[in-house]
């Protein structure tokens, strides 16, 4: 145990030494895994914030189910009791058409027309919250609802809502792309550089093998550098990010105050951001793994 | 122990390097190998360090077959060898102190008991004082001593040398030379590879001569 410990402390310390021992191109190359990857990481945070404040904009939309006219009191009853049982609703409540025509009738630039009306044209509704807001399952809802022998409409506010998510989804489909190209550029980046520090360290390496180093010995300081720089780079990620964020949110005050809403970007929760450092240091620890794997056995004493 | 049975070292491009060597060196024995230069005596250490692999035959040390060992094996063969080599292998970007402390690393010693054992080695070869000194500024015989105190800083119970006396003042070659006694005084087995015969004239050590790939004595 202490040996091992031993092993990977002294491999993560000369991790370490080889990093701060050129600064300048570690640095670089830090920064490079940096921009590439605040792109994904930028993008993933907006998907984020536009998720959460569509949620917000919506509050729960509401499903209005408009009964055929002249419906029984007895009829409307049956459906109270269905929809007070029903597992996707929430909440609800019933307007009858004489309550409507009130409303209608407080509004002053339709009260005259209202008047003269002779008789009641509007039906009886239920105003209806649902349990799940995702436009999948409201559509579903109003396809069920549509099918009660009572029930003449089912309007619901879902189009910009489906649009929004399809537009999602579609963020979501490129960010996959962009990070799946990205990742790849970090591996490569890194197996660069570990290709180059093997052929610098080639004496180390050869003597070290001839005094009884294993191949696990000499490859570990090669992982724990490739790693320290993913996580180095992830970090830089996250730091361009939140520098995007705090540029933006101080022109998005003033904007959003036009429009009465509150809006502001934030970033990435602390659970997302440790996946990024977690992702960034394996593409690290991969990268140079596969350069060790493949410039390692050419060294033989 | 160690001890050859019927070794053949052929290399790739067909010279044939060792023929036929049997021998065997007893725990504590100190042994030198004497040649011309061609006549095998490098081959025949890297044997024993598994740095070349035996074509035929057997090679044991310490009742271990070498020549059967897995490549994953040969790492641990080489921690209980003290092998002081031809072109020197000093590593000439870090301290004598860091050159020397290298297989303590690799064993996973811990850094305090580590720096001990070095500073140790280097007080036996003389270099103590310099142990914060970079190799380039060495003269040749601190050089070679700083080979040897690496070679002995795991405490090996063998060492080999393969000549160490190379490209050195007849003066550092007899200091040397005496060093290696002191080891072998100590119970380590020691094995030394020479050109020069002349240099073991009274030597009361057993020699092994080697020519043209085969043992003559």
């Amino acid at each position: 145990m202490n040996t091992w410990l031993s092993h990977h402390w002294h491999a993560f310390f000369l991790a370490l030494l080889r990093l701060v021992g050129s600064p300048l191109a570690s640095l670089l190359n830090i920064i490079v895994i940096g921009v590439a990857f605040s792109l994904p990481a930028g993008v993933y945070m907006l998907i984020g914030n536009v998720q959460s404040f569509s949620g917000q904009l919506s509050g729960a939309p509401q499903l209005s189910v408009f009964l055929k006219l002249g419906t029984s009191k007895g009829a409307i009853e049956k459906l109270e009791s269905h929809l007070r049982q029903h597992p996707q609703i929430a909440s609800f409540r019933f307007l009858s058409k004489d309550k409507a025509l009130e409303q209608l009738k407080q509004k002053n630039w339709i009260a005259d027309a209202v008047n003269s009306l002779t008789r009641n044209p509007l039906p009886d509704a239920f105003i209806i919250d649902a349990k799940s807001i995702s436009p999948e399952s409201l559509n579903r809802l109003r396809t069920e609802m549509l099918k009660w022998p009572d029930s003449k409409h089912v309007q619901f506010d879902s189009d910009w809502m489906e649009r929004l998510s399809a537009l999602l989804k579609l963020g979501k489909i490129g960010l996959l792309i962009l990070t799946a190209l990205l990742s790849f550029a970090l591996i490569v980046v890194t197996f660069n550089t570990i290709r180059l520090q093997i052929l610098t360290k080639r004496d180390e390496i050869e003597v070290s093998k001839l005094i009884g180093a294993t191949s696990n010995f000499i490859r570990r300081p090669f992982l724990y550098f490739g790693a320290i720089q993913g996580v180095a780079g992830g970090a830089i990620a996250w730091l361009i990010v939140a520098l995007v964020i705090n540029l933006i949110n101080n022109e998005l005050t003033n904007l959003v105050q036009l429009y009465a809403v509150d809006f502001q970007l934030h970033h990435i929760s602390f659970e997302d951001s440790i996946s990024l450092l977690l992702f960034s240091s394996w593409l690290g620890w991969a990268g140079s793994w596969l350069s060790v794997a493949n410039h390692l056995w050419q060294i033989e004493p | 122990m160690i001890s050859f049975s019927n070794v053949n070292k052929r290399y790739p491009n067909g010279f044939e390097a060792l023929k036929n060597i049997v021998f065997t060196i007893n725990q504590g024995e100190m042994v030198f190998i004497t040649g011309n230069s061609g006549a095998g005596k490098s081959t025949l250490l890297k044997l024993i360090g598994a740095i070349e692999r035996t074509t035929t035959g057997g090679i044991f040390v310490n009742d271990q077959n070498i020549s059967k060992l897995r490549n994953s094996a040969i790492p641990f063969l080489r921690r209980n060898i003290g092998m002081v080599f031809q072109g020197q292998k000093i590593l000439f970007d870090r301290s004598v102190f860091d050159n020397v402390v290298l297989p303590l690393q690799i064993c996973g010693f811990e850094h305090r008991s580590a720096t001990g054992r070095v500073r140790a080695a280097l007080d036996k070869v003389g270099l103590l004082s310099k142990e914060k000194a970079l190799p380039i500024t060495l003269s040749g015989g601190e050089r070679q001593r700083l080979c040897i105190a690496r070679a002995v800083v795991n405490r090996p119970s063998i060492l080999i040398a393969d000549e160490p006396a190379a490209y050195l003042d007849p003066g550092y070659t007899k200091d040397i030379m005496n060093m290696f006694k002191s080891f072998h005084q100590v119970g380590v087995t020691v094995l030394i590879t020479t050109p020069d015969a002349e240099l073991l004239e009274g030597s009361q050590h057993r020699i092994l001569s080697l020519s043209h790939g085969e043992l003559v004595t």
